[in-house]
């Protein structure tokens, strides 16, 4: 509750409600590690029953995936360029890279969406077997948390835009930050996990 | 925790060209090696786990701050309960049943 | 994709249902008559439901788990009349399975968890030394989506069907094959929403803990009660998501014909028990730990002692929530893991006995040459530890793999775990209560009233489940809505049965002393009417909005104690006081409970359209809530001062009473 203002400390962390605020995102963050990996222990139980649907490696086209793993490791490194210019306190820089990121991310769910047509024209919906029910509640959920951190972000970037850098929008900065990162870890865990295992086995 | 007020965002970049090159080298392990699928998946399970930490720690700054320490034990228990949720159900649901 | 008819959407063809059904629409046509007719509707939004007040809030939760007792309490009742004699006809099967269901449902997750949510936000700032959670408008949204699920889950028994699966809602079962009706829907969505709100509850206590506690307050000396609500939100954090998780592929699941957890097309059915469980085990302990927090402060307060082996009792705590993640095959054992499997969750199972023994061993000792006061609160103490330990015992027994196989799915189960909730929760919330109820009202409880309430609730709770205990031995199954003559089980179910009546009976004196109390009990008392040891009795009774003038220093454990013992004076010194900053109160929160309830309702109905509609408004809500930066306000000195001369004058007997 303190309005206590330590000048000392990057914006996003001079008042205690705002170390407060990204303290419990980071428990966010812990509750949301435990959601996925519960997801991910689904798709390890019930991603190989493909009952008599098609198979996940007939239908994986590596290319994309690559394509699509670079683009959003690129924009958690731009969204932490993003993060670097704000505390540098400049304000264009930081909206700059912002812009930047959401493009990428908005390009990385472009090659996601399109992957998800292919597979259901070839005949893998998220009724088809436990295993593209699995497929699709992982990466769907995954998809749903990035679609949402784009609405977010530009949410706070409008906010940005009328009131400018001060500690309440650096702080939502670093938060969605954090966010768009941890997406990142999440789809290096699928790249592995789902795409190179599958992909192998 | 500092001012980075000027310079260039050298963690930052090292990040990205770290976690790109782990990035490939798991794809090219995982597709160009003759390699046992257990000791592929050894390997791209461990550089998943380290490309976890560099965006912990590189990107997303996990220790700074007075609650850094919160935040790595946080990080760690989280760790804990993934690796039981995923590890556990895997082998309760899939394993064990062989057995009889 | 719909198929649900119209007609089938009031469920109201049963004379027991329509009683119901009656007896619910006038009590809310009553309830609203009456509001207006005191002219109390702008009081009740601005004080109660645009509230962020800790207090409030903790306040509410306790009010709807109340409601929530009487509500699963019936359900009990309904069922024990049921098997009272042999072959009874007063339920059916099909509606004896909707009654067991919401009894488990209820009682879990709508009376224990409220009660122990509302007494940790009555409580836990107050501990600390802080004003308020560190997220007050989050807190007021937690109760408002908890309250959402709770009246979702209550209106399905007239509005479309119960559910009827088990609390377990095991699949096949609880699939769409198997239950086709609405019933299900109701459970995957209602506890959806519920869910939520706790997962944002248990948030927000951890940050509580770890940011706001007062000067001097280090981790090493907070009570009791604030560990255990600390250690039971971290497990909260843990062990939620997977819930959400399960009722959302559930929900998949039964809508929109995914193959998680239905037969065909290679799911798993078990898969849902690993899930349910990988929650469910967790959960226990997120309901006992707090209370075993209750139990901590009300027997050092009332043996007039420091808590014996406080960081044992800490550290086994932390040992009880690393271990409880690791525990939850055994409550399926019967899937037949093989052996490997079974044996590592034996030994873990019996190992969470370890460090329960040792909190056991300390209360006694706490209690050990004290000067007990046997106050009502600590009755429910004192006959926690034997009952409790019944129940931890036959505990240990299931705890064996092969052993099991033979109690599982009997009563002997269902007695052993009322012998661990009952005791190790129902018994503290009401220890709990009689404890701090004038710190939430201003008034105490009636002690005679309380002693009644007691003697009746724990002789009524034994002598309706240890009969139990024989039955299940015998090999009576749980979950069977009747029985043979010939079973010679009879005899015992009828002694179950009147235990129920008497258990009910002591509720009911409960209630009348909440009333009786209400009314006539005696307002002018101290701010520390028990002599106690904690923070929370250095402020007045009721506590005043703000709750400390200036936050207080710390520097021992039993932080009010040590205060009391140095004739530390609570007289105010005009000059430390200063403008306190507030948060404001928001009707957001229950905007969001609003567009929940609409949304979850259609959901449940599968009016997939009309549900993203109302979906909208959630979107709606958190937009707003990005937009505003609405920064609280400041309370001037000159009230500070009015408001703390009013309490402080009545007695100036502050530091007289330390034995």
């Amino acid at each position: 509750m303190s309005a206590k203002v330590n000048t000392a400390l990057p914006l996003e962390y001079q008042t205690l409600q705002n170390q407060m605020n990204i303290l419990g995102f980071w428990i966010f963050l812990g509750a949301e590690i435990v959601l996925f990996a519960t997801l991910f222990g689904v798709y390890g139980v019930l991603g190989t029953r493909f009952a008599d649907g098609p198979i996940l490696k007939d239908l994986i086209v590596m290319q994309d995936v690559f394509i699509q793993t670079v683009l959003l490791l690129v924009s958690s490194f731009t969204c932490g360029i993003a993060i670097y210019e704000m505390r540098r306190n400049n304000v264009k820089g930081l909206m700059t890279w912002l812009i930047i990121t959401l493009g990428l991310g908005a390009g990385f769910l472009f090659m996601e969406i399109r992957e998800f047509l292919h597979y259901i024209h070839a005949g893998a919906t998220i009724q088809t077997s436990a295993a593209f029910s699995s497929f699709f509640a992982l990466l769907g959920t995954h998809g749903l948390h990035v679609t949402l951190g784009i609405c977010w972000a530009v949410a706070i970037m409008v906010q940005i835009k009328k009131r400018g850098l001060t500690s309440d929008t650096a702080r939502k900065v670093f938060i969605i930050g954090l966010y768009w990162h941890f997406l990142d870890v999440v789809w290096i865990f699928i790249y592995t996990f789902v795409y190179l295992k599958g992909a192998v086995a | 925790m500092k001012h980075q007020t000027a310079g260039f965002p050298k963690s930052q970049i090292f990040g990205l060209i770290l976690s790109l090159v782990m990035t490939f080298g798991a794809g090219f392990i995982a597709l160009k090696t003759s390699l046992s699928f257990g000791v592929i998946m050894a390997i791209i399970g461990t550089l998943a786990l380290i490309q976890a930490g560099l965006q912990l720690f590189m990107f997303m700054h996990v220790s700074e701050g007075e609650d850094g320490k919160t935040n790595i034990i946080n990080m760690l228990y989280s760790l804990f309960c993934a690796i039981v949720i995923v590890f556990g159900t895997i082998w309760v649901m899939t394993l064990g049943t062989h057995t009889h | 994709m719909s198929n649900i008819q119209w007609n089938h959407i009031l469920v109201i063809n049963d004379p027991l249902l329509l009683g119901a059904f009656i007896s619910m629409v006038l009590s809310a046509i009553g309830a609203v008559a009456l509001v207006t007719y005191l002219k109390r509707w702008g009081w009740l939004w601005r004080e109660w439901i645009t509230t962020v007040d800790h207090k409030k809030i903790g306040i509410m939760y306790i009010l709807t788990a109340v409601l929530m007792f009487f509500r699963g309490g019936i359900d009990g009742l309904l069922m024990k009349v049921q098997t009272s004699r042999p072959e009874m006809e007063f339920l059916n099967a099909q509606h004896y399975n909707e009654i067991f269901t919401t009894h488990g449902v209820i009682m879990i997750l709508f009376v224990a968890m409220p009660f122990l949510i509302g007494i940790m936000n009555v409580i836990v700032p107050l501990q600390i030394g802080a004003r308020d959670v560190a997220f007050p408008q989050l807190n007021a949204l937690s109760f408002w989506l908890f309250l959402s699920g709770a009246v979702l889950f209550n209106i399905s028994f007239v509005v479309g069907g119960s559910p009827d699966a088990g609390w377990t809602s095991y699949f096949p079962l609880a699939g769409k094959e198997f239950s086709p009706g609405i019933g299900n829907n109701y459970y995957a969505v209602a506890l959806q929403i519920a869910g939520i709100g706790t997962l944002m509850s248990g948030i927000n206590f951890i940050v509580t803990v770890l940011k706001m506690r007062t000067k001097g307050m280090t981790l090493m000396r907070m009570p009791m009660f604030t560990w255990t609500s600390f250690v039971t939100s971290i497990i909260i954090v843990a062990a939620f998501p997977i819930f959400t998780v399960a009722l959302a592929l559930m929900t998949l699941d039964r809508l929109y014909g995914t193959h998680f957890f239905t037969l065909s097309g290679g799911g798993m059915d078990m898969l849902w028990a690993n899930l349910f469980w990988l929650w469910g085990h967790p959960e226990v302990y997120i309901v006992a730990l707090p209370a075993f927090g209750i139990f901590s402060e009300v027997i050092s307060t009332f043996s007039r002692k420091t808590l014996y082996g406080y960081k044992t009792m800490v550290y086994s705590i932390v040992t009880i929530a690393g271990l409880s993640m690791v525990v939850w095959v055994h409550h399926f054992y019967t899937m037949g893991s093989g052996p490997a499997i079974n044996s590592f969750f034996s030994i873990t199972t019996m190992l969470i006995a370890v460090p329960t023994g040792v909190k056991i061993f300390n209360w006694l000792f706490t209690m050990r040459k004290g000067r007990i006061q046997f106050t009502t609160a600590m009755l429910w103490a004192l006959a926690f530890v034997p009952n409790f330990v019944i129940g931890g015992v036959t505990g240990v027994m299931l705890a064996m793999a092969a052993a099991d196989y033979q109690y599982h799915n009997t009563l002997f189960l269902v007695a052993h775990f009322h012998y661990v909730l009952i005791p190790g929760v129902v018994f503290a919330v009401f220890a709990g209560l009689y404890y701090w109820w004038p710190k939430m009202f201003g008034h105490m409880l009636n002690e005679k009233l309380g002693k009644w309430h007691f003697w009746l609730f724990v002789i009524g709770f034994n002598v309706t489940f240890m009969p139990m205990f024989f039955l299940g031995l015998k090999g009576a199954v749980r979950r069977a809505y009747t029985f043979s003559m010939e079973s010679g089980f009879a005899s015992l179910f009828l002694v179950s049965a009147i235990g129920s009546i008497i258990l009910a009976a002591g509720f009911a004196v409960f209630c009348y002393n909440i009333y009786w109390s209400a009314r006539y009990a005696d307002r002018n008392i101290s701010h520390d009417p028990w002599d106690a040891r904690t923070l929370e009795w250095a402020t007045t009774n009721p506590v005043q909005y703000y709750n400390f003038a200036t936050l207080p220093e710390v520097k021992k454990l039993d932080a009010f104690w040590e205060m009391k013992k140095n004739q530390d004076s609570l007289a105010l010194h005009a000059k430390e006081l200063e403008e306190i900053h507030m948060p404001s109160n928001s009707g957001l929160p229950f905007f969001m409970f609003v567009v929940f309830t609409i949304a979850g309702f259609l959901l449940v109905f599968e009016w997939h359209l009309a549900a993203a509609i109302a979906a909208i408004g959630i979107v709606a809500g958190l937009l707003i809530r990005s937009f505003d930066y609405d920064q609280g306000y400041h309370v001037h000195v000159k009230e500070v001062v009015e408001t703390e001369r009013a309490w402080r004058k009545v007695e100036g007997e502050v530091n007289t009473h330390v034995s």
